[in-house]
């Protein structure tokens, strides 16, 4: 049996906790989602309110 | 090179520079919290109309003082501290940066400074919210500009010690639960930063006259991102140190890991959109938005809070039912060290958090019931169980867990610390519920004379709004004189407290290091990654916690009731016939 056979496999990391372990990418989600669902949604609304004559 | 001490009490590991950037944090927190609550005084006895002290020019100074160094300085500067802590000392691991994090302390004291002195002038009593097209001095804003990027270095210096840690493999597994819901406040604390600096930036300009122009509904929303994000970088940072208490004073494990992560993730998704329940009556901004952001989004950062809720005291029960305090429900609450005020405090700060906050909270989320108490003193009640007793007294709890192991002094008068916790959480209390039920009956928030004494349109309030706001003054009060206590403690430990190092000197206690001689150890030992729990293997622990679940589902029925009674009260001012 060779070497590269005897090795163990590397424990598998669920998806979830590779999202939850990786600090970036959840910073990149946290700034994200208030952005375009709250800020980028409503200044949109604001914005195309039409102008009084 | 010799960087940390190792704390013979309780184990931590402290950097040096880290130890120190925590403990100036701190100072300038207690500090702030001094100013904040000398303004409450005023604030609160001018709305008890009976004694109704200040002027209105005052008053609106004091509110505007108040606000600020309550709302924003008090609680960022401690949350840098705790960033700190929960990175670098959490972590076993040396802080990023030291010097960036020495400007962005810098940053914050100069910001906080400019700002209270443009308000201590008199022309800048537009209260925290300042909102456009009321005009501040120019300083007003230029500080607060300053202050945030202050805190936003503090963040990245956060950040930055997450990855040497990682780097460095300081821990073994994860990252704790406590730092990953500090990471939780960081990122939080970013996009709030961010709003601010959207919608300041371009009000500071307007304020030295190079924009003519600031959209007033523009302002609001975006105003909202900073304005109520900050606050939720405070539930994530409170619940954290919930975490942190329940895990130093009990050995408490958290039930389930992943469940607890999974709330912190919601928090990071949904609960800055919370921010839009104080638009919802705008107009310009469609049901839609208010709905999504409100009834559907916000609802999932509730579910977070409810899970927290229920596993931070779980934790405790199970760690207490293992010690053998298994009598019947609450023999493991009823044997607690209510004593501690450790233990008091951040438990009071849990419950009335849970059942006064987070009530109020979705009711004030809830677009049609809302409009029943919109911009009424309901308001301020709520944010006042939420900040001021969930997360000031989780932040106090945790003052006299660090004064030992930190500043390595004992507390100052330990009765009075004994009794603070009870002190300040039954005048806020008793303020807030009077609060709750003068603002159900209309009084509106941010005004200084509610007899409208004098005026073309007056309007009379009931008697009852009278006697409750007179209530909730002698409640106010109480609580002043329990935060009073608290600082009294602090401070006094810090300067006359028993030392339990010779070298805790008066330098020491507002941030200069000991002698490098305390700081032999030049590597810490990596974070052992702790053994799983039995509880966890199996994924629910409904039945290993049964007093938790009871008290669960008294909240639950509370909730149930308050809603109910409030749609009740809804159909009877606008009545469908």
């Amino acid at each position: 049996m060779s070497e590269e056979q005897e090795r163990p496999e590397p424990e598998r990391i669920p998806f979830m906790q590779r999202v939850i372990e990786n600090p970036f990418l959840l910073l990149f989600l946290g700034v994200v989602m208030p952005t375009v669902f709250y800020i980028l949604w409503g200044v949109m609304e604001i914005a195309t309110i039409p102008v009084a004559n | 090179m010799a960087r940390f001490r190792i704390c013979p009490d309780s184990g931590f590991y402290f950097d040096r520079s880290a130890e120190s950037l925590i403990k100036v944090n701190a100072v300038a927190a207690a500090v702030s919290l001094l100013f904040a609550g000398i303004m409450a005084l005023g604030v609160i006895l001018t709305r008890w109309q009976d004694v109704h002290l200040l002027p209105a020019d005052r008053f609106y100074q004091a509110l505007t003082l108040h606000g600020i160094n309550a709302l924003i300085f008090w609680i960022i500067f401690f949350e840098i501290a705790i960033l700190y802590f929960a990175s670098s000392t959490l972590l076993r691991c040396r802080l990023a940066a030291p010097r960036w994090a020495w400007l962005g302390f810098v940053l914050m004291v100069a910001g906080a400074v400019l700002n209270n002195i443009a308000v201590l002038r008199g022309r800048s009593s537009v209260m925290m919210t300042s909102y456009a097209p009321m005009q501040a001095e120019p300083s007003f804003y230029l500080g607060l500009i300053v202050f945030a990027v202050g805190a936003l270095i503090g963040c990245f210096v956060f950040l930055g010690t997450l990855v040497i840690a990682r780097d460095e493999k300081t821990y073994e597994g994860s990252i704790p639960l406590v730092t990953f819901g500090a990471l939780t406040a960081c990122i939080i604390a970013v996009f709030t930063i961010a709003s601010g600096a959207i919608i300041l930036i371009p009000t500071w300009l307007w304020s030295i006259g190079y924009i003519n122009h600031i959209d007033a509904a523009m302002y609001r929303l975006i105003w909202w991102g900073l304005g109520h994000s900050s606050q939720q970088i405070n539930v994530a940072a409170h619940v954290s140190v919930w975490y942190l208490i329940a895990g130093v004073l009990f050995g408490a494990r958290p039930m389930s890991e992943k469940v607890s992560r999974t709330a912190f993730l919601l928090y990071i998704l949904f609960l800055q959109l919370a921010s839009a329940h104080h638009i919802l009556v705008d107009p310009g901004i469609s049901s839609e938005w208010k709905v999504f952001n409100t009834s559907y989004a916000m609802y999932l950062a509730v579910l977070a809070s409810m899970i927290h809720g229920l596993t931070v005291p779980g934790s405790v029960e199970v760690a207490q039912r293992r010690k053998g305090l298994t009598k019947g429900m609450f023999e493991w609450l009823r044997k607690a060290p209510w004593g501690n005020p450790v233990f008091s405090g951040f438990f009071l700060s849990l419950v009335i958090f849970g059942f006064i906050g987070g009530i109020t909270g979705v009711v004030m989320g809830t677009e049609q019931i809302n409009l029943i108490i919109h911009n009424t003193i309901y308001v301020p009640a709520h944010f006042h169980a939420t900040v001021a007793v969930g997360t000031t007294l989780a932040f106090m709890a945790l003052t006299y867990l660090l004064i030992p192991v930190l500043f390595r002094r004992e507390l100052f008068l330990p009765g009075i610390a004994k009794l603070q916790p009870y002190v300040f959480s039954a005048g806020m209390t008793l303020m807030i519920l009077f609060m709750l039920g003068a603002g159900t009956l209309g009084v509106s928030r941010r005004h200084w004379d509610m007899a409208f004494t004098g005026s073309l349109l007056s309007f009379e309030y009931p008697g009852t709004a009278y006697v409750m706001m007179a209530v909730a003054g002698i409640g106010g009060v109480l609580g002043v004189v329990g935060g009073a206590m608290y600082l009294v403690v602090t401070v006094g430990s810090l300067l006359f407290g028993r030392k339990k190092d010779p070298e805790a000197g008066l330098l020491q206690s507002f941030g200069f290091p000991m002698s490098s001689g305390r700081y032999g150890v030049a590597r810490a030992e990596p974070l052992p990654m702790a053994p799983r729990l039995s509880v966890e293997e199996h994924g629910s622990a409904g039945f290993e916690a049964p007093g938790t679940f009871v008290l669960a589902m008294t909240l639950l029925v509370a909730f149930v009731i308050y809603y109910f009674v409030n749609w009740d009260y809804l159909s009877s001012v606008w009545p469908l016939r």
